[in-house]
């Protein structure tokens, strides 16, 4: 057991995920001789050699495609796009290859792939460095989008990507890379995917996020409960496909949902949620289902940036809101 | 001009024998290097102000490469259009915008060309014709050849120009432009700066068989020129040729320039790709404005008391521009919202 930044915990899953099984393959701009951008590679050329972890030419739109191939013939790809922002030019494989190879062929073939890629705001880069277009994604059907929150999240739950007989896009909160440090055992158990995670129980309002925005919302209810509310707050960490059965027990016991997400408003994942609790939990709801988001706009920089992302401040005022409906 | 390759529709690279005696004036020469000492200047002074924080995001700067872009500019017509990647100050620069906005841009401010929210990566200016600041690979060439069909449609005597990286030439949109490029005889001329490194990567682990890049749309029939991207003189003199063949009507050309980044990719790049004693080896050998101060004083185009005044009016503009970057407002927050969508 060590104290492993979220990053970190990220190359230890990878370490461990290709000395398990030899047909796990890095791939990617830079992932070997530099180690990755973020250094999430970083020592896993030396440690499993080139024809392993693989540094390609520029040429996104070809990745996925290449993974599809690869994961038809038997292998584990694991792709590296350096920013969510260049992964789409590989939409067209994403959508029309990858995510439909089991259904097209009628299950005879499969591509278990992980698509990497850090993603999100707060670290002063132009929108396509900075986005959250998960929604994108969790849109194709037959793809699994995963979003880690935590170290620990990030080690079990990439060990599962991987091992996932389908592919999956793994989007990795780049601002709390190296923000916060856990525990983390190699012991090379992975997390269960398609499945909330439960961080704080609370009987007095849901709050649901994932990715980096958990520590804002985390920080929210630590606020909140100095007041005498209790927040429940869900990871949702698999955001396609949605649990949303744990999301409705909770709200089901506490009547009240805030959801938060650092994506723009309109059609994002929250959107979905709230249209679960519309649909499957309306009879729990004491109050309207609350959103705090990203605008829908452009992700603006770099001194707009602090406005844009969702802050405690704006969580808790969305929360008071939501706890004084009646 | 020695140190050029070029490829014929059909041929491949050949050598040109003599080197062709210079043709540009005194004043060409004085503009030449002024100009390549004020991208320099501008690109130490970024790089010294992200050090500094003031500078956010991702910063990539042209020391080195100086000699390409002012030796484009040279040849350029007045209705010609710029694109280019990431690594844009310096074609901003060269374009004639001006360097307050510019570094105002980069430090996020209300001045810059792009109101403070657009970054070093995302500037433009039509009344220079230059369209920006692309930050993803590659994705700037099918644009200029979008430019290119709009300059023949439209019978107008520009050319579109865009510049493009090493690392640009493995993505496969560059050979769908290439090839729409040729099959309609655009006015375009593909500019490929190549440094060596696509990031950490280098020509040689990311290219199949050669390293040379200018043959690449031969498939096409498209002619290429291999210049020595660190004499100002030969990329003049090789932009003349390939523009003037673009304007003529008869379709596409890429240049690549031999050139090379001092600086890492970005402000933040472990340089563990290449040993210090290579950079250093091409700054005190190939560096393009040492070079040019070297013939100007050898052909006494000017004395080092020149030059000295030179380097002052320069480092004076810069400084402007950076007090403008630190004092120009932060955007209002109202901004998060301007031009999503017309009018709002």
């Amino acid at each position: 057991m060590s104290e492993l930044a979220l990053v970190e915990a990220v190359r230890l899953a990878l370490a461990r995920a290709m000395s398990d099984d030899e047909t796990v393959l890095l791939l990617g701009e830079d992932v070997g001789i530099d180690g990755g951008v973020f250094r999430a590679t970083d020592g896993l050329l030396a440690r499993f050699g080139e024809a392993r972890v693989i540094d390609t030419p520029l040429s996104e739109s070809l990745f996925v495609g290449l993974a599809v191939g690869l994961g038809a013939q038997g292998f584990r790809p694991v792709i590296e796009y350096q920013f969510m922002g260049f992964m789409y030019p590989a939409i067209d494989q994403v959508l029309n290859h990858a995510g439909r190879l089991r259904n097209r062929t009628r299950g005879r073939l499969s591509c278990p792939m992980v698509i990497r890629a850090p993603y999100g705001g707060g670290i002063h880069a132009p929108e396509h460095h900075s986005e959250s277009m998960e929604a994108l994604f969790a849109h194709i059907p037959g793809l699994r989008v995963v979003i880690p929150s935590s170290p620990a999240k990030a080690y079990g739950l990439l060990l599962a990507a991987i091992r996932d007989p389908d592919p999956v896009v793994f989007l990795e909160p780049k601002r709390v890379y190296r923000a916060t440090k856990e525990d983390v055992a190699d012991d090379g158990a992975a997390l269960p995917l398609d499945q909330c995670f439960t961080l704080r129980d609370g009987r007095d309002v849901t709050l649901v996020s994932w990715g980096a925005m958990l520590q804002e919302t985390l920080a929210a209810a630590e606020t909140l409960a100095a007041e005498g509310k209790e927040a429940e707050v869900i990871d949702v960490a698999t955001l396609k496909p949605l649990d949303m059965e744990t999301i409705l027990a909770s709200v089901e016991r506490t009547g009240r949902c805030v959801i938060v997400q650092e994506a723009p408003l309109s059609g994002g994942v929250g959107a979905e949620i709230a249209a679960g609790l519309a649909d499957r939990g309306l009879v729990s709801l004491l109050a309207p289902v609350g959103r705090v988001a990203g605008y829908d706009t452009v992700m603006p920089l770099p001194r707009l940036e602090a406005h844009y992302m969702p802050t405690e401040q704006r969580i808790l005022r969305k929360l008071r809101e939501t706890l004084a409906y009646t | 001009m020695a140190n050029t390759k070029s490829t014929g529709t059909r041929g491949g690279g050949k050598r040109k024998a003599a080197a062709a005696p210079p043709k540009a004036s005194v004043e060409d020469l004085q503009q030449y290097y002024r100009d390549m000492l004020l991208i320099r200047r501008f690109e130490e002074k970024a790089g010294q102000m992200y050090g500094m924080g003031l500078i956010g995001g991702f910063c990539h700067l042209y020391i080195g490469q100086e000699a390409v872009v002012v030796g484009i500019q040279a040849a350029m017509g007045p209705k010609d259009t710029v694109l280019t990647s990431y690594r844009d100050h310096a074609h901003m620069l060269a374009c004639g915008m001006d360097p307050k906005g510019v570094m105002a841009e980069l430090t996020g401010r209300e001045g810059g060309y792009s109101k403070g929210k657009g970054g070093s990566m995302h500037m433009f200016s039509h009344e220079k014709r230059f369209y920006g600041g692309h930050g993803i690979v590659g994705a700037q060439v099918p644009i200029g050849t979008g430019f290119a069909f709009a300059h023949r449609y439209l019978n107008e005597d520009a050319v579109s120009i865009t510049y493009l990286g090493d690392g640009a030439l493995n993505q496969g949109q560059v050979y769908e432009s290439f090839n729409m490029s040729a099959l309609w005889s655009l006015p375009a001329v593909y500019v490929i700066e190549n440094n060596k490194y696509g990031m950490g990567t280098s020509t040689e682990r990311s290219s199949a068989k050669s390293t040379e890049l200018y043959h690449r749309g031969q498939a096409y029939g498209i002619p290429g020129v291999q210049v020595d991207g660190m004499d100002v003189l030969a990329v003049h003199e090789a932009a003349e040729k390939a523009l003037g063949h673009a304007r003529s009507g008869k379709g596409p050309y890429i240049m690549e320039m031999l050139t090379y980044r001092y600086r890492g990719h970005s402000m933040s790049d472990p340089a563990k790709y290449r040993s210090k004693e290579e950079v250093q080896k091409v700054r005190q050998e190939r560096d393009p404005i040492e070079r040019l101060r070297g013939i100007m004083i050898e052909r006494k185009v000017m004395d080092e008391a020149k030059l000295k005044e030179l380097d002052k009016e320069v480092k004076a503009i810069v400084s402007e521009a950076a007090d403008f970057a630190q004092t120009s407002p932060e955007p209002d927050v109202s901004e998060l919202y301007t031009d999503v969508y017309v009018g709002a």
